[in-house]
């Protein structure tokens, strides 16, 4: 892809971020990672020894490093902004990284972002020097109040986290890309290479994927597929599509048709 | 002279004077270098504070590590 995609003044010649959640290894987080040709990758903080299997502790990010991807840490499971300060302060110390995907969560049901408490995060991290990419509903307003107190993207969800759905509502996430003056990054609710090519044509500058790809059957194959799908959106967004019609509009001429029966008789 | 201080959930005994530095050591899995990150009472302590903050008699210290998400 010829332009980069540029977040607070850094460029990546890739417009998929892969999270990395839900791989069920390193291994095929390594092969998927690969094969995504991502720059960037998510990452959780939890508790030493909490995790399901101790083993994984500390290496995820030998698989990153070793790939040579920028680390972007998240605040996933955070219910309150102050929870997901204090994580991001943990994620700077333990990253180095002012970098923060902020998601500031409603219920353990929708996963759906708490907006009140969202906006609140975002602007006393913005203040703390982070820069802030927040998860967010499809909500334009909301996404231009994240904005407006200084986030360095937003990234709206296309359906709920793991639903697989699509972007359910495209004419917001349009809005929300009409109006915003930072790059805006699809996140949440892509289940096939095909929603991902939406994305990118509706006029998102990337697309975030972690299950689509980590729950796929091969995920490898899937993230191979996902970063064909982005650029193949990033090309058809170049070509400009047609407008949409009601009606047919015939691609072969009529001139010159020949006429085998006449109509007397 | 011990403290009694939570570490990630669990309560532990350490001895007087313990310090962040010193409850890392303690810990098996702990990653070396990046990728580790304390906080006691809900503040993050920077890791060249470590050797430097004891922790008092009913501290609750969160010691987290990267792992896969988002």
């Amino acid at each position: 892809m010829n332009t980069p995609l540029t977040i607070a003044g850094r460029e990546f010649e890739s417009r998929l971020i892969l999270g990395t959640g839900g791989f069920t290894n390193h291994d095929v987080l390594g092969s998927a990672l690969d094969a995504s040709g991502a720059q960037m990758c998510t990452v959780a903080l939890r508790r030493l020894g909490g995790g399901r299997d101790p083993n994984h502790a500390g290496s995820i990010l030998d698989v990153l490093d070793a790939a040579g991807v920028e680390v972007l840490p998240n605040t996933a499971g955070c219910y309150t902004a102050r929870d997901a300060i204090v994580t991001a302060q943990l994620a700077r110390e333990a990253f180095s990284t002012d970098w923060i995907k902020l998601e500031v969560i409603g219920d353990d049901r929708t996963l759906l972002p708490d907006a009140v408490e969202l906006v609140s995060a975002a602007e006393a991290l913005v203040e703390h020097g982070f820069t802030v990419l927040p998860y967010t509903t499809d909500d334009p307003i909301l996404a231009r109040r994240l904005e407006d107190v200084g986030c360095a993207a937003v990234m709206p969800l296309g359906s709920p986290i793991g639903s697989g759905m699509g972007i359910r509502n495209p004419y917001n996430i349009s809005i929300i890309i009409e109006r915003a003056n930072v790059p805006v990054i699809l996140d949440a609710g892509v289940g096939t290479a095909s929603d991902a090519a939406v994305a990118i044509e509706l006029g998102c500058d990337a697309v975030l994927c972690a299950s689509a790809i980590s729950r796929a059957h091969d995920p490898a194959a899937m993230a191979r597929a996902i970063r064909l799908a982005v650029e193949a959106g990033w090309l058809a967004r170049g070509a400009g599509r047609i407008p949409r019609r009601r009606y047919a509009e015939a691609s072969t001429p009529d001139e010159g048709l020949p006429v085998f029966h006449t109509a007397a008789s | 002279m011990t403290v009694q201080v939570t570490i990630n959930g669990d309560r532990r005994e350490l001895p007087a004077g313990a310090t962040v530095a010193s409850v890392i050591d303690s810990l098996h899995n702990a990653p070396e270098g990046r990728g580790v990150a304390v906080a006691v009472e809900g503040e993050v302590v920077p890791r060249g504070k470590w050797p430097s903050t004891e922790l008092r008699d009913g501290a609750t210290v969160e010691v987290v590590v990267a792992v896969q998400g988002g």
